[in-house]
Parts: structure tokens; C-alpha cells; sequence
């Protein structure tokens, strides 16, 4: 590694002029190659023999990090075995996991319940985010800095405790079970308000000058907020809009306590989760590869496209300088 | 060199939060420091941070100490206040303390007058019929349990048979709940009944000085505007009030009883033990909970503390590797990685696992180049070095998503300046471009150890806490707290089994769950109190 580390840094100051360093804020552009990329004449061999180094580092992290993956995709086209079997590549190749999956089990209500849910989570919690940060980031009013360290004291508490009470209260209320998603929603927008520290860095970015000007031109806060600031927003928002969405596709502690064991409530995760039980797993792991598929295949082109703003959400509070 | 630094800091953030080198000034003036070897810098750095954990305590304490002090304070004052406002006030003023809104309505503020008033009226209501019985409750949590008894009971043609009946007694879980929601109503009302009395005196006040007192449609109007604040914060706050804050008193509440399996709150009662699970928690003894809770959060110290300087120094070094110049198809190498975020992690981790089970696909490899099955999830060594190894497959994407960003933003004069004043390029990459990164992503790191900290998923989705702890003696697995102790369990799996798993020992789960809360807290406020203050959020304006 040190070896490594030594050569970057030789190589990055080699021509600083032509370097990515300097880009556009990363407002604008979070990865983007490069700009004014000219032809290095003269790398020296030295470099060559560093950057091929790195080159075999990279191909080499690249198989470590798509493995699994790709033996997911792999597992889901297993014909002949519905178990775990110990070696990779199907005996036969076929899609009838797929069939399976969509025809015989629960598969599609776990999918469009977690959709929904997505869907519901996004734009409430937004909504919500969005208030909490805005105001805790552009207004000054007595009790700010108290509801802010009172938020970060709340946030060290282990959750699942809550998750007890919480359950009780959703039963009463008649919202688990097949009725689950319902609270499930209640329960992730609720608490949402203590998420805001992504956003309230990128709304600390935004210079107050703009809402100065807008309220010497007569704009009350309110307008200040929806006229002005907001449509400057557009990253911060598909951040939280993103976030929200993907949580409910990987939660399945809270889901599976509040959904329980009623198969019409259930999320994918807490659905596929019960394939991996003991009586369960050598008639569903396969199955379970598929759904995995079926789950990680929207999610991550959904995040694919969206990764510049997920780039700007994460690194936008604390980058820009 | 250090000039940058110097110049690079104060340029981003301002003489505030110019920091590292402030360390030099305790001591050491700035010249000693400079005269010293690079190691001897380091290990100087290193003594003063430790020299400074006592203070850091210490303040800490002093801090609390001055709020309980300005707390008391508030109180007597308001005490005082009130007194005074019932002195001097008018009619409107003295009848106001009865009847909330008397006083708004007096001087024309109609709205606020019945919002308070039917606010009291609810208050009211729902002491009388609800509350009250919650409350009568709480002391005990109620004192009849479910009972079974045989009743005779003649059906239709005159036969007597004898029949068994439950009668519902009382629940002591919706007693808590209820009492405890009572109480914090109770509370609520007495605020509100301090703000309108408040309200009151102002309104005589100003009328008393010839101005006019607001009006319902200026309320009306503020709410947009001079109050927008508490518009946009009424949500989330109730949000985070109902579904957050009361369930944590809640739980607290529970450690105080003796809430578990045996005791379910209506079959059969739970009531308040006062410190009795406290006092346990305290007993180290072999497998008592003392000891078991000092050995998982060695190990989850441990784990924090690999996994979250592991995830960042890789990480940081994949961002530098893939933002060299020379390295093509920089897009895609950043794709690979980043599958890793959007894939979910129920699928991948779970997937990880059974590769590595003892007849999985690892296995296979291993046996297919001639070694032979290894059961790694039943070593302790293996099944920790694994979780570690894993979690950084999980969490170098993240860093590295962070530090690409930051190598990019990273301001181009510097290099420049630097280059003219002679520097080479590893003086540039120590002196601008490390401190750079860790200067911006070391909050990052401050949350993330404490993130780290309570890394449920990766633990309970690869190891699930195995392989379990063996006693002392070797006789069987350690229980604590109705769960078993397992070598990777890190306290909040820990916590979950015990609160959740066939035990349901909430009760234990309560005292542990404050424990953890003690444990991070402490955690943070030394790290945060140490450590550099890491960024001001005035910067920017």
C-alpha cells in the first residue's frame, strides 16, 4: 500500500496542471472524468509501472466485489436443485425459478407491498426531512440549538426497544399484520425527523444573501422558502427522495416484528427471510437468489442513475468550501 | 509546510475552526513543535490528546452540574414570575389562572382565548374520564391478572355443565403506556397554562403602554411568516415526540420493573422492582451480566474501531487509486464498487454467508484445490476476522464515494503555491492532500465509529453473533440476560436476542439498551470534546 500511496502522489503532481483535481464544484458535477484532459507525452516508466499496478489492483477488487453477485445471478437459473449445492454453475439452465417465484409464492404481494410502501415512505419523509432541515438550517430561533442536541441524544438510544411498544401501539390501532405496511409507513415517517443531517448540510450551503434579498423584496418566510430556496434543491431532494424509497427494500427487523408471520403483510426482505429457515431453506435458496435478483435489479439501476445526486447528498454538506 | 496546512485551514474554515494545530499551543510554542522529528510530533500529539481526556471529563460533569443549576434556576424564576404576574394583574390576569383564555379574550384576542380554553376543557375531560383511572394505576401497575374460573352455566335445555371463563384483569403494559402518556399531558398543560399567563401579562403590558395587542388575523399571518419555523417543525416534532421520545421513556421505564416472559402484564403482572435489574446488571460473577456485558463490549469496541479505520483508509486509498491520472474507465471501476450501496443488504450479506457455510461455495474452492472444509463461522478468530473482512466489501464504497468527491474540490492553488515554494510531490500529497481528506471526512469518521457501534446488520445478517461464548469452565454456552453470548454478538445484537428472541427478557434488554446509550454517549461527547471541533455550521453563511 505505501508503495502504492508514494506513486499516486508522485504521478498527481508530475503535471498539476492537467490533474482532476481542480473541476467544477462538486455542486455541479460530483464525478465527472476529468476536464481539459490532455495527452501526457512523457510518462515516465515509472508511472507506466504504477498505473499498471493499479490496474491490476482494480481488475482484481472488481472480481472480489461482482463475485457474489454474479453468483446470485447464477444460483437463480439453477434447474435441477432448489438447495444449497456446492458448486457454481447449474447442471441445467432454465428459468422455471423465475416461474416459481411469481406463480407460487407470496413473491409479487411482498413486492408490491414493498413498492407501495416505497413510494409512501419517499414522499412523506420528504416532506418531512425537508421541514426539518430547512428550518433547523436557515432559521435562528430560541430552542434551535436544544432540539438539535436533544435529536443527536435521542439518536444514541438502540432503537429496537422502541420497536416493542411501538408494535403494541400499531396492534390497537388495528395497522399490523396483513395491515402492516400501513404502519410500517407511519412508523418510518415518523421518526424521520432525525435524519435531517444530510440535508441541513446542504441547506447550510445555500447563502443566506438569497434569502435576504428575498425578504428585503417584501417575501415572507414562507415564500422565502417555496419560491427561493426549494427549487435550488433539486439534488438535496432526489437524495431524500432515494433514501427513502431504498429503505423499505432492506428493512426487515422492524418489518418482520410489526408484519409478524402473516404472509399478505410482509415486505420482500421479512418474506424471504422466512425461505432461510432451517425447514425452509433446501426448497427455497434458490428461490431466495431469484428474489434477490427481482429486489436488487430496480433498486440498483434506480440507483445507478440517481448516483450523482446520492454523490452530492453524501459529500455536498461537507465538501463545499 | 506547515504553512499550509495553516493557510489551507484558515482559508476553509475561518479562524474558528482552525484547529490542529492549536495543540501546539499548549505547550509547546509553534517553533519547539516545528523543531521536533515527524515521530516525535506524532507521539506529542498523541500525549496531549490523552492528557486532555481528564479535563474533557471533568468538563463534562462541570456542564451537567451548571445545567441541573440553570435548570433550578428557571424554575424558582418562573415560580417567581408567576407570583408577581397574579399581584399585579387585573381581573382578566387573576381569572385566567382558573380559566385559560380569559385574559386573551379580555383583550380582544379571540382566537388564542379559545384555542386555550379549549384546550383546558379537553384537559379536563380527559382527566376525569380517562386519565384518572390510568393514573390510579401507575403506582403498582395494576393488581388483578387474568384469572380462569369455572362457572355453571345452563344451556337452552336445562342442563347445568360447568364452564370455564377468563375474566380480563388488568394489563400493566397499557397502565405504563397510559399513565406515563397522563403524566406527560399533565405536563404539557402545565406549560401551556405558564405561556398563557405569560400572554396575559404581556397583553396588559401593552396595553397598559398605549400600543395595540395582536390580532387573531396577525396570528393567522405569522404562521406563514415571523412563526414559519414553528409551522414547518410542527410535523416532524410531533412525528418525533409520539413515535421516538415516549417509547424511550417507555423502555427506560421497563428497566424499573420486572417485565419479561414470566411477568407478560396481564396473565400474570409485571410491577416496579426499583434498582433490582440495575443491581444485577452489576454482578459480575461468571455469567452474570457484568461480566458478559464487559466481554461483548470489548469486542464491539474492537469492531467499531477495525471496521470503521479499515472502511476509511482503504476506502480513501481506492478513491486516490481510481482519481489517478492515467487510470481509464474511471466510471466504471466506481459502478463495481458502488454496487455494493444499492444492492440490498438482506440479499448480499445473507448471500456472503452461506458462501462461506461449511459446505458453501468457499469451501468447495478450497476443497477443490486440496485443503480441506473449514467451518469458519464456529471460530472465534475466523468468524470475527471474516465479519471485518466482509464489512469491508460492505463499507469501502461509501468512503471512497466521499473522498472522490473531496479529491476534486480539492482547490488547485495550493498545489501551486506549494510547487513554486520548492515542495515535492510526496510533501504534497502528506501536506495538502491527506490533511484535506481527513480534515473534511474526519466528522465522517466520528459518526461512523459511533455508526459502527451499533452495526446491526452486518453482524446479525453474516455471523448472527456465532459461535456461541463457551462458560468458564466449558460446560455449556453462556446465558446472560436470556440470551446467549455469542463471540461476534456486538451489544446491540446482543440486545435484540434478548429483547426479542424466545426470552423476551425486557426487563434485562431495558437496563442494557440504557447501558449502550451510557457507553456511545460517553463515547461521542469525549470524541467530540477531544477532538478538534469539526465543522462550523456558521461557515457558510
Amino acid at each position: 500500500m505505501e508503495r502504492e500511496e508514494l506513486n499516486v502522489v508522485e504521478n498527481q503532481s508530475a503535471t498539476p496542471e492537467t490533474e482532476a483535481i481542480v473541476l467544477p464544484p462538486i455542486v455541479e458535477a460530483p464525478i465527472v472524468e476529468p476536464a481539459p484532459k490532455k495527452k501526457h507525452m512523457g510518462l515516465s516508466a515509472k508511472s507506466k509501472l504504477a498505473n499498471t499496478f493499479i490496474y491490476i489492483v482494480l481488475v482484481l477488487m472488481t472480481i472480489v466485489w461482482l463475485f457474489p453477485f454474479v453468483c446470485i445471478i447464477i444460483e437463480s437459473f439453477r434447474v435441477e436443485s432448489t438447495a444449497q449445492v456446492g458448486y457454481l454453475f447449474p447442471k441445467e439452465w432454465g428459468f422455471d425459478n423465475y416461474i416459481t417465484l411469481f406463480r407460487d409464492t407470496d413473491f409479487p404481494t411482498w413486492l408490491l407491498n414493498t413498492f407501495v410502501m416505497g413510494l409512501a415512505t419517499a414522499v412523506f419523509q420528504t416532506i418531512i426531512v425537508l421541514c426539518m432541515s430547512y428550518t433547523l438550517s436557515r432559521m435562528r430561533f430560541k430552542g434551535r440549538k436544544f432540539l438539535m442536541n436533544f435529536m443527536l441524544i435521542l439518536g444514541m438510544f438502540p432503537g429496537f426497544l422502541t420497536m416493542i411498544l411501538l408494535y403494541k401501539v400499531l396492534a390497537d390501532l388495528g395497522i399490523t399484520e396483513e395491515r402492516a405496511p400501513i404502519g410500517l409507513v407511519l412508523v418510518y415517517v415518523a421518526s424521520s425527523g432525525m435524519g435531517y443531517y444530510i440535508s441541513k448540510g446542504f441547506f447550510d450551503t445555500i447563502p443566506t444573501s438569497l434569502d435576504e434579498a428575498a425578504r428585503v423584496d417584501g417575501a415572507t418566510r414562507f415564500q422565502v422558502f417555496y419560491k427561493v430556496i426549494l427549487p435550488l434543491s433539486k439534488p438535496i431532494v432526489i437524495y431524500t427522495v432515494l433514501m427513502a424509497f431504498m429503505a423499505p427494500f432492506g428493512d426487515f427487523v422492524l418489518a418482520r416484528f410489526i408484519a409478524r408471520a402473516a404472509d399478505p403483510g410482509q415486505n420482500v426482505a421479512v418474506g424471504m427471510w422466512s425461505w432461510l429457515e432451517k425447514t425452509m431453506i433446501n426448497s427455497h435458496y434458490t428461490l431466495f437468489c431469484t428474489g434477490g435478483v427481482v429486489v436488487a435489479i430496480p433498486v440498483t439501476v434506480l440507483f445507478l442513475c440517481l448516483q450523482k445526486y446520492y454523490v452530492e447528498g453524501v459529500t455536498g454538506g461537507a465538501v463545499k468550501g | 509546510m506547515v504553512l499550509y496546512i495553516h493557510y489551507l485551514l484558515k482559508n476553509k474554515q475561518g479562524e474558528r475552526g482552525y484547529v490542529p494545530l492549536r495543540v501546539t499551543m499548549v505547550q509547546l510554542d509553534v517553533l519547539e513543535f516545528l523543531r521536533l522529528n515527524k515521530f516525535e510530533k506524532l507521539l506529542y500529539k498523541i500525549k496531549l490528546w490523552f492528557c486532555s481526556i481528564p479535563n474533557a471529563i471533568l468538563n463534562f460533569f462541570k456542564k451537567i452540574w451548571a445545567a441541573l443549576v440553570r435548570f433550578g434556576l428557571f424554575i424558582a424564576n418562573q415560580c417567581v414570575d408567576i407570583g408577581r404576574t397574579f399581584k399585579n394583574g387585573n381581573w382578566a390576569v387573576k381569572l385566567s389562572f382558573l380559566i385559560m383564555g380569559v385574559g386573551n379574550f379580555a383583550y380582544g384576542q379571540i382566537l388564542r382565548g379559545s384555542l386555550f380554553l379549549l384546550f383546558e376543557i379537553v384537559f379536563i375531560l380527559y382527566m376525569v374520564f380517562v386519565g384518572a383511572h390510568w393514573l390510579s394505576m401507575f403506582d403498582n401497575l395494576g393488581d388483578k391478572s387474568l384469572q380462569t374460573i369455572w362457572v355453571e352455566e345452563t344451556d337452552p335445555w336445562g342442563d347445568v355443565t360447568l364452564v370455564e371463563k377468563t375474566i380480563a384483569g388488568d394489563d400493566s403494559f397499557k397502565i405504563l403506556l397510559y399513565g406515563l402518556l397522563s403524566i406527560l399531558f399533565i405536563l404539557a398543560f402545565i406549560y401551556t397554562w405558564r405561556l398563557q399567563i405569560k400572554q396575559c401579562r404581556i397583553c396588559m403590558e401593552i396595553t397598559a403602554s398605549g400600543k395595540k395587542v395582536k390580532s387573531g388575523k396577525d396570528d393567522l399571518k405569522s404562521i406563514l411568516d415571523d412563526q414559519f419555523h414553528k409551522t414547518l417543525l410542527a410535523l416532524p416534532v410531533t412525528g418525533i415526540a409520539l413515535f421516538t421520545v415516549l417509547p424511550i421513556i417507555f423502555m427506560i421505564l421497563v428497566g424499573f420493573t420486572n417485565f419479561d416472559a414470566k411477568h407478560d402484564g396481564y396473565s400474570n403482572l409485571f410491577t416496579w422492582v426499583g434498582m433490582e435489574n440495575f443491581n444485577e446488571m452489576l454482578n459480575f460473577g461468571d455469567s452474570g451480566m457484568g461480566l458478559a456485558f464487559g466481554e461483548v463490549l470489548a469486542w464491539t469496541l474492537i469492531w467499531a474501531v477495525f471496521a470503521t479505520f479499515t472502511n476509511y483508509f482503504l476506502g480513501m486509498f481506492v478513491a486516490i487509486m481510481i482519481n489517478k491520472k492515467g487510470i481509464k474507465i474511471k466510471k466504471f471501476w466506481r459502478t463495481v464498487l458502488v454496487l455494493t450501496i444499492a444492492i440490498p443488504q438482506f440479499v448480499s450479506l445473507i448471500y456472503v454467508r452461506h458462501m462461506f457455510d461449511y459446505n458453501g461455495l468457499i469451501n468447495n474452492i478450497i476443497v477443490a484445490l486440496g485443503g480441506t472444509r473449514f467451518k469458519f463461522w464456529d471460530h472465534t478468530t475466523w468468524a470475527r476476522a471474516l465479519v471485518i473482512v466482509i464489512n469491508i466489501w460492505i463499507g469501502i464504497p461509501y468512503i471512497m464515494l466521499m473522498a472522490t468527491g473531496i479529491l476534486m474540490n480539492i482547490p488547485q492553488d495550493l498545489y501551486e503555491s506549494a510547487k513554486i515554494d520548492g515542495a515535492n510531490v510526496w510533501q504534497q500529497y502528506t501536506r495538502i492532500t491527506l490533511p484535506y481528506m481527513m480534515f473534511v471526512l474526519g466528522p465522517h469518521l466520528l459518526t461512523s465509529f459511533v455508526g459502527n457501534l451499533n452495526n446491526f446488520n452486518v453482524i446479525y445478517l453474516l455471523s448472527a453473533g456465532n459461535p456461541p461464548k463457551m462458560n468458564s469452565n466449558g460446560s455449556g454456552v453462556v446465558i446472560a440476560g436470556g440470551a446467549t453470548v455469542g463471540d461476534t454478538d456486538i451489544l446491540i445484537t446482543w440486545l435484540f436476542n434478548m429483547a426479542l428472541g424466545s426470552e423476551t427478557n425486557y426487563k434485562m434488554a431495558s437496563v442494557v439498551g440504557v447501558c449502550i446509550f451510557a457507553v456511545v454517549a460517553v463515547l461521542s461527547l469525549i470524541v467530540y470534546n477531544v477532538m478538534p471541533s469539526t465543522r462550523n455550521e456558521e461557515d457558510f453563511r
